[in-house]
Parts: structure tokens; C-alpha cells; sequence
């Protein structure tokens, strides 16, 4: 059921991307990211969707992988087209049906938005399925080095990072377990959206509860191998995975 | 009920770049009113097998026929959710899967689901609590509150108390403390005695397969290796250990003796009992060994 999802999975190969120094994948997906949102223009938009198809083509990802994973994100992105195409009331008047009417601006907004999401969801999954967590956070961590100078907690914030990323595919998993076993108890998970909602609490609940144990679990591993020592600081290890998680979920 | 395994096959994530298949060429059948032990080494597809019999798993090829119900590969399959109420699945760790206020309410849930009235469902959990061996004043409690063995217990009495026909077991005991062990697997043998429930049972105690079930069914990387009663599929030990797998304690300990003796003394012993009896052949029978 979760086996379709990819992100913040890590495809290992051998591709150009995946042998590219991940500080660079970092930076360049910042950059991107900045380009992204100042891009409103017809030419940068093609610049930005040939990048986009370059970076997917040297990745080496299949790409029906890709897009059956990135499905459901899709939906997202088709939602948020409908309502800024529905709800833009600027510039001439298209079409006008009924109660809907549709106005250029709107469907302008509209189609900005939906790119930026999809650069934005593919080129990030792409740096999660080409870079491991380790490198990921050896990256950041070495990016930040420099914020040392004023006291950043940089090893700290990148072994968040790394816990978090590092949960992602554990919690997947998990929720696949959970979400078995009470459809051999006799819920469904399809249906009506009121019995879909309800099914939703026996799969939540026992899910945060494994996820604060494994916290819990993994602070104490943590300290029994000396990491807040490492770091010199008072351990908040309970915190940082329950936080993490938390957040996660 | 009967349950009977075609051709199965099973690829997880299929089609995407980690497609792996889990399973493939199983034909099984799991006759009536049977207690059925799959054994096999970690990884070898047991559980993935298992979640086949209450198609919780479809299979990717192959068919599987679960009461009168046929689930063929690549066909979509309806009316699944009585079939789930016909054979019941502990899994491994079932006390993950505890959420409500109280443990009644966590044990009525299965039932509930399966359209049991309230009253009635009150009364399975009540009796359900009492089979898997808790004091009726827990019903009120939280889950939460309770140990690791307690918390098992009431997940597996939220099983029971959706009256299956087949009862699918993975690795029921794993984690418990031996007694606690002992006293779940004989409940469970009294239910298959008693009620003519079937029993599917995963497990890595060999003790435990040989003591209850009438056949044997052995995987190895995600295949059937083997299948056979108990006395048949320990009769080769040397063979098993080759799979990675163990033999009872009972058998390891003749084996050890023949080979100290240079001889073999009897049958494989199953049990205590048919050790004693094969040591005390060696005695009577024969002379001119010293046991």
C-alpha cells in the first residue's frame, strides 16, 4: 500500500547525479528553489521545465518510478489549480458557466503554481533518491560549518536532519504493519469518507505511540553510545527524536 | 474451512525499481479443522504467505481459493471483509495494534466491524479475556496500562473474539517469558481441540511444532521445501540444519547420543515422553551397550 511512495527514499546507483558532491546538490537545489519563485515569465519556464527533465534524465530514475510514486502529490497540485483558477477574479473573463467563471489571471496563477509545485516535488525527491541521509546530512552539516563561528548548533541540527530523514521509510513501514492488522480486524480503508475518516484513528494511535517509544528507544541508544558527549552539550535526546518524529508524522 | 494455495506468487512493490518476489510456486492447502506450522528461516516468505490466507495480500500470479471464495491474480477482488472475519491473523507483536480507551472496547472492535451487536460483543470480549487467561476487572482499564504480556494477551483475545474459523498465527509468543509461552500455545491447542478452529501457526520453536501440529509445511527462500507431519519432516535432521533451521531439543539430544553410541537407538523422539521410551528400549533391548 505505502510500497508506491518514494519520498525520502534513496534509490542507490551509480548515475551522474548519485557520484555528484551532495554540497553541490544542496546549493544548486537552493538556487533552484529561488529561481523557482522569481520565474513568472514564459521563457524562464521553459528554462526551468528543461532543467527539470535534464536533471530526472541524468538521475538515472526510471521515470514511470517517479511518477507512480509522486502520484498522490499530483492530486495536490491539481487541487490547488482548480481553486486558484476558480477563485482569481482579475484580469478578462474567459469562460463563464453557470457559476463558474473563469478569468485569465486565474488560470495564469494558476498553471505558475502548479509548475512551481512540480519542479519543486520532483527536483527535491530527486536529491532524496540520488543522495543518501548520510551524505545529505554530511552535506549540510559541512555547509553550515561556517555558522559554527556564532554558535549555531550545526551537528546537532544536521543529526536531526539525518534522524528525521532516516524515519521516513521506518514509519512507512510501520504504518503498513498497523494499517494490516486492523484490516484484519475488519476496518476498511476504502469507501465513504466518514468510514475512511474513522478507520483513521485505529491507525493513528498505535502509530504515534510506536513512534514516541522508538524516540524513546533511540535516545537512550543514543546516549549509550556516548553522542552526547560528542557534541558537549546536555542531552535533550528525548526531545530531539520526539520532536523529529512528531513533526514527521 | 478450507483454504487452498494454486501457483501463488507474490512480488512486493511490483513494478518499481525494488520490485522483489517474495514468494512463488505455492500449493498449499490447509484442510479442516487442521493445525498447519510454517517454519522456515528469516526471510524465507512465511509471513508474506501468511497475509495470503485472509487476502490481506493478493497474489501476483496464481490463485487461492479461501472458503468459497476464489481471489485469482490480476482480478479485482469484492467482499473481502467476511472473509477477514473467517480467518483471524495475530501478528507479530499484536499489542502494537492496541488503541482504544479501554481494553473491552479494543476487543469489541473486531467485532464490531464485523457487524456483531453491541451486547454480544461485550460478552465475546468478557469470555475472550477470560480464554486468553486476564481477570474480568482489566476490562475496564486502558491497554496502556498494562505489560508487555498483558497487552499481547488482549490483542489476541481481540482475535479470538471475532470467532474465526482459521486462526493464522505469527509467531504468537515471541518475547514472552516461558510460562507465559506455554500457557498461550495450550490455549490455543484447547480452542483447535475444543471448537475445531484450524490453526495456521508461524513459528521458530520447534518444541512447539512438534508438540501441537499435525503437518508441516517448510519454506525456504520463498518456496515450499518440504511438507509433511511432524515425524516425517524430523525424521531427516541433518537436512533441516542445512536450511538454517533448528530441530527439538528432544531430537538434537538423540542425535547427539547416536553419534556418541555410533548407532541409532529408535525413532526421532517427538517428545519427552518418546525419548524416555527410545532410552529405555536402548536399556531393556539390547545388551552390551552402557547408556
Amino acid at each position: 500500500m505505502m510500497d508506491k511512495m518514494i519520498f525520502g527514499r534513496y534509490l542507490p546507483a551509480n548515475s551522474l547525479l548519485h557520484r555528484m558532491d551532495p554540497r553541490s546538490k544542496i546549493i544548486i537545489i537552493f538556487l533552484f528553489i529561488g529561481v523557482v519563485f522569481l520565474a513568472n515569465n514564459v521563457p524562464t519556464n521553459i528554462i526551468l521545465v528543461l532543467f527539470t527533465i535534464f536533471s530526472i534524465y541524468i538521475s538515472e530514475v526510471p521515470i514511470k518510478f517517479l511518477f507512480n510514486g509522486l502520484k498522490f502529490l499530483f492530486w495536490l497540485i491539481l487541487f490547488t489549480f482548480i481553486l486558484h483558477i476558480l477563485f482569481t477574479r482579475e484580469g478578462d473573463l474567459l469562460i463563464h458557466w453557470g457559476w463558474i467563471r473563469i478569468y485569465e489571471n486565474g488560470l495564469r496563477q494558476g498553471i505558475l503554481i502548479s509548475l512551481r509545485f512540480a519542479y519543486l516535488i520532483l527536483v527535491t525527491s530527486l536529491l532524496t533518491l540520488t543522495t543518501s541521509p548520510i551524505e545529505i546530512t554530511e552535506g549540510l552539516e559541512k555547509l553550515m560549518n561556517p555558522l559554527r563561528k556564532i554558535r549555531f548548533p550545526v551537528h546537532e541540527l544536521a543529526l536531526m536532519m539525518s534522524i528525521a530523514l532516516r524515519f521516513i521509510p521506518t514509519l512507512m513501514d510501520e504504518t503498513d504493519k498497523i494499517l494490516r492488522a486492523q484490516m484484519a480486524r475488519g476496518v476498511e480503508f476504502h469507501g465513504s469518507l466518514k468510514k475512511r475518516v474513522e478507520a483513521i484513528i485505529p491507525l493513528l494511535i498505535p502509530l504515534f505511540i510506536n513512534a514516541f517509544k522508538r524516540a524513546d528507544e533511540l535516545a537512550i541508544a543514543m546516549e549509550a553510545r556516548g553522542i552526547e558527549e560528542e557534541s558537549g552539550e546536555r542531552s535533550t535526546g528525548n526531545c530531539i527524536g520526539g520532536r523529529r518524529i512528531l513533526l514527521l508524522l | 474451512m478450507e483454504i487452498i494455495a494454486k501457483d501463488v506468487e507474490y512480488r512486493y512493490q511490483i513494478n518499481t525499481p525494488f520490485e522483489r518476489r517474495a514468494i512463488y510456486n505455492i500449493n498449499v492447502r490447509i484442510e479442516p479443522n487442521s493445525y498447519t506450522a510454517i517454519i522456515g528461516h528469516t526471510g524465507s516468505g512465511k509471513s508474506t504467505l501468511l497475509q495470503h490466507l485472509n487476502a490481506l495480500l493478493l497474489p501476483t500470479s496464481g490463485e487461492i481459493r479461501i472458503g468459497d471464495i476464489v481471489i485469482k491474480a490480476g482480478e479485482k477482488a469484492k467482499h473481502l471483509k467476511p472473509l477477514r472475519q473467517k480467518v483471524g491473523i495475530v501478528f507479530q507483536f499484536p499489542e502494537h495494534q492496541l488503541f482504544e480507551e479501554t481494553v473491552e472496547k479494543d476487543i469489541c472492535f473486531g467485532p464490531l466491524n464485523f457487524g456483531v451487536a453491541e451486547e454480544e460483543a461485550k460478552e465475546r470480549a468478557r469470555k475472550a479475556l477470560k480464554l486468553v487467561g486476564l481477570p474480568e476487572d482489566l476490562l475496564k482499564k486502558s491497554p496502556f496500562d498494562l505489560s508487555g504480556g498483558q497487552m499481547r494477551r488482549v490483542a489476541i483475545a481481540g482475535v479470538l473474539a471475532m470467532k474465526p474459523e482459521v486462526l493464522v498465527l505469527d509467531e504468537p509468543t515471541a518475547g514472552l517469558d516461558p510460562r507465559g509461552r506455554r500457557e498461550i500455545m495450550d490455549m490455543f491447542y484447547q480452542l483447535h481441540k475444543k471448537e475445531g478452529i484450524s490453526i495456521v501457526l508461524v513459528t521458530h520453536s520447534m518444541e512447539d511444532v512438534s508438540q501441537y501440529a499435525d503437518k508441516i509445511i517448510v519454506m525456504h527462500r520463498g518456496t515450499i521445501y518440504k511438507e509433511g507431519t511432524p515425524r516425517e519432516i524430523f525424521s531427516s535432521p541433518k537436512e533441516l540444519v542445512e536450511l538454517g533451521l533448528d530441530v527439538p531439543e528432544t531430537i538434537r539430544f538423540q542425535l547427539k547420543l547416536e553419534e556418541k553410541l555410533g548407532r541409532e537407538i529408535g525413532k526421532p523422539s517427538l517428545s519427552l515422553e518418546e525419548l524416555v521410551s527410545n532410552l529405555h528400549l536402548l536399556k531393556t533391548g539390547e545388551t552390551g551397550y552402557d547408556g
